[in-house]
């Protein structure tokens, strides 16, 4: 499938700030599910820093901005041909051990709540892949779907206790389970193009990968009940939403920022 | 009752590298003795090399007191601590250059890999990229502690940042402006080469992007810190700038140093924070004392940060007992320097043992450093080793323990006169295009009768380190 991607966000201050400092993953990644046709990521009025791949493979770049600044826009635009791979990350070169995504942080902390959930939701699985399988689909009843229940600062434990969330919180939460039974888990950004039910979903969006032995990671996007396929673009990587963003930033001065975010994303009719 | 190795007197005789020491101590009356031991202080503060001890209360500028009596080593005992000491700074550097790569020693199940993985000192966001000469570890401090003439062991490793540098250099300075005459008498090898060798290490590791001298900086948190002095020390001794994370931004893929002149490229820096606080974007969101970019830049080549992030995973106690391991590994060498036999309490039976042994050992948290959360069993009240099982027995995998060793005394000077004080050794050993190791260190001496901790957050002072010329 070809996705196009038109996807621009706009931090705007009240007050100018003095300067302003950027570390985008903004990049698809290189793996059998997907290749890049066209590509291109622009901050409007900043200088391009270094770029590198990271030992997760994902692509981060730099980017400054000269004060005074009222406002930074990132435009991204692009062509990608996506292929189903059921989920595997299929190709994708990367040098990180697995193990070092056992840690906890914040945001996927394990509550009691949370060992329950996993321990429960494991019971009876025939092998790793199931139990994966049976952790994200178990992830999806306890957490409904639900948009402006939560915000970005929600851990795992509290969208569990809630009952409610979005794509962030099940990811965070389905980590979390996965990391209570010792399952390499991460959490991974990108786009989707539509809904399981045909409906237009334009936004970004966020999943989970588990790492499941003698196959490798594996995408689980419990929001959606499914596992990424050709609708999935993927960005990049980390132990949680913080560690994944595709946008970090941070301006220095006094004024409030408010954020505009528009995604769209067409299937090019072949 | 433990026999303590006196690395003065031994079987009665003075030991020879001591000789010429006994007969200055002999013409030193003790009116003169109190009034150089004065001048000293006086020294000390004029010069402004003070220390902050953390969570202690009272005077935050207080003096690590500083002993006159120098701690001496013959040529021949320097030279094996020599060997010893480069090896080991060569091993931890391939280590760290091995698990932020292939970590082929993971793989040859020589160490497991949860110990450096889930470490968390282990820097995910550095895997896949090399420094410059694939050095980590530029610095590295390695405590060692002695038990008898031919018995030196490791007691941990410090690849991050070793401070205590700056009272090497002015325990000499200070002894020979008072005491010329004995650096007449005895030959010894000089320390002052240490700021050029550090010059010549930070600047051997510049990065790719750089085609001119290197620009050095020394990074620091700024002068609340405990150790602002020696980082302004250092900074004056090399030429180089001393800057704080609000001196410096980044653009266009390099760190930039605002100055009055216009903005000046930062080509190396010698940072003295922790990684959590070198970058908000990639560390701490809420860091102030960093640079914001820093670490894209330092991971797409534009500049070097020394030590490397992420060096901190060869400092752990834990990782510590397999060093020995790494240095067959890597080196394919036997290990010149020893370990001090360590239990794991993580392992259960090693554990067992450490609970039941508890008033014999000196426990350790994995991740404690300057001396506190630790037991010294012998030296603890009862309630206290109590209230220590406890934590183990909650957070075995917390905790290590090491047999109470007999550390080896220096002739001190206290209250009555002269006494046998317990020792350590921090030597500073630099990892560039060379490994370079001035023959001196910090001896750092337990000013309390009978103790056995040498911290100076705990009560520990300082000397002068000699090694004798041939």
């Amino acid at each position: 499938m070809i996705l196009t991607v038109n996807h621009v966000t706009t931090y705007e201050y009240d007050a100018p700030m003095r300067a302003a400092v950027q570390s985008l993953r903004l990049f698809p990644s290189r793996f059998d599910g997907q290749r890049t046709i066209q590509w291109s990521v622009e901050v409007e009025g900043g200088t391009r820093g270094g770029s590198f791949r990271d030992g997760a493979g994902d692509k981060v770049e730099g980017w400054s901005i000269r004060g005074p600044v009222s406002a930074v826009t990132i435009s991204v635009s692009g062509q990608v041909d996506t292929a189903d791979t059921a989920g595997v990350l299929r190709g994708h070169r990367e040098s990180v051990s697995p193990l070092a995504y056992l840690r906890e942080t914040t945001a996927t902390w394990q509550s009691a709540e949370i060992r329950d959930l996993a321990q429960k939701a494991a019971k009876g699985a025939t092998d790793a892949l199931d139990r994966a399988h049976r952790l994200s689909n178990a992830v999806a009843e306890a957490i409904a779907y639900r948009p402006g229940t939560t915000t970005a600062h929600t851990t795992a434990a509290e969208a569990l206790a809630q009952g409610e969330g979005v794509c962030q919180d099940h990811a965070h939460a389905l980590i979390a389970c996965a990391r209570v039974l010792g399952m390499p888990a991460r959490y991974v950004s990108g786009y989707l193009f539509a809904r399981e039910d045909g409906e237009p979903h334009e936004a970004a969006h966020a999943w989970a990968e588990i790492w499941v032995e003698n196959i490798g990671w594996i995408g689980f996007d419990p929001a959606n009940q499914c596992c990424p396929d050709a609708r999935f673009i993927r960005l990049g990587s980390g132990l949680d939403a913080r560690e994944a963003a595709p946008i970090k930033g941070v301006a220095q001065g006094e004024g409030a920022e408010r954020l505009d975010v528009t995604v769209a994303l067409e299937a090019v009719q072949q | 009752m433990t026999e303590y190795f006196n690395e003065m007197y031994e079987g009665g005789k003075v030991r020879e590298p001591y000789r010429r020491l006994e007969d200055w101590t002999k013409a030193m009356p003790a009116e003169l003795r109190a009034m150089k031991q004065a001048e000293a202080e006086a020294l000390f503060r004029r010069i402004g090399i003070t220390f902050a001890v953390y969570g202690e209360g009272g005077d935050p500028d207080r003096l690590i007191p500083f002993d006159m009596f120098p701690r001496v080593f013959t040529q021949t005992e320097w030279r094996k601590l020599e060997r010893g000491i480069k090896q080991r700074a060569r091993a931890l550097n391939a280590f760290l250059l091995d698990v932020y790569g292939r970590a082929e020693i993971v793989r040859a199940g020589k160490i497991p890999g949860r110990l450096v993985f889930q470490n968390e000192a282990f820097e995910r966001a550095v895997t896949g990229f090399t420094p410059p000469r694939g050095i980590y570890s530029h610095i590295v401090g390695i405590d060692i502690v002695r038990t008898g003439p031919d018995e030196f062991f490791v007691l941990e490793d410090n690849c991050r940042t070793p401070s205590g540098v700056s009272y090497m250099l002015e325990n000499r300075e200070i002894m020979m402006r008072m005491f010329p005459q004995l650096f007449r008498e005895n030959r010894i090898e000089p320390v002052d080469g240490y700021a050029d060798a550090l010059r010549r290490t930070l600047a051997s590791v510049a990065p790719s992007k750089c085609d001119r001298e290197p620009n050095i900086g020394i990074l620091t948190p700024g002068h609340y810190n405990s150790a602002y002095y020696e980082h302004s020390f250092l900074a004056d001794l090399m030429g180089v700038e001393l800057v704080e994370g609000a001196d410096l931004f980044v653009e266009g893929g390099f760190v930039w140093m605002r100055t009055t002149e216009g903005p000046k490229k930062l080509d190396v820096i010698y940072r003295r924070i922790d990684d959590a606080f070198l970058d908000p974007l990639c560390f701490r969101p809420d860091s102030m004392l960093g640079i914001p970019g820093l670490m894209d830049v330092y991971r797409s080549g534009g500049v070097s940060i020394c030590s490397a992030p992420g060096a901190g995973v060869a400092d752990d106690k834990a990782v510590y007992t397999f060093v020995p391991e790494m240095v067959r590994f890597y080196l394919g060498e036997e290990p010149l320097l020893n370990n001090v036999p360590t239990w794991q309490c993580a392992k259960e039976d090693d554990c067992k043992y450490v609970l039941e042994h508890m008033g014999e050992l000196v426990v350790k948290e994995v991740h404690g450093s300057g001396g506190y959360g630790m037991l010294v069993g012998p030296k603890s009240t009862t309630e206290q080793i109590e209230a220590f099982r406890a934590k183990v027995a909650a957070h075995p995998e917390n905790y290590i323990a090491q047999p109470t060793l007999a550390l080896s005394t220096t002739p001190t000077f206290v209250q009555e006169g002269i006494a046998p004080r317990h020792v350590d050794l921090r030597p500073y050993c630099l990892v560039g295009e060379k490994i370079e190791l001035v023959p001196g260190g910090l001896t750092r001496v337990a000013l309390k009768e009978g103790s056995l901790v040498v911290n100076s957050s705990q009560g520990g002072g300082v000397k002068d380190t000699w090694v004798l010329a041939e």
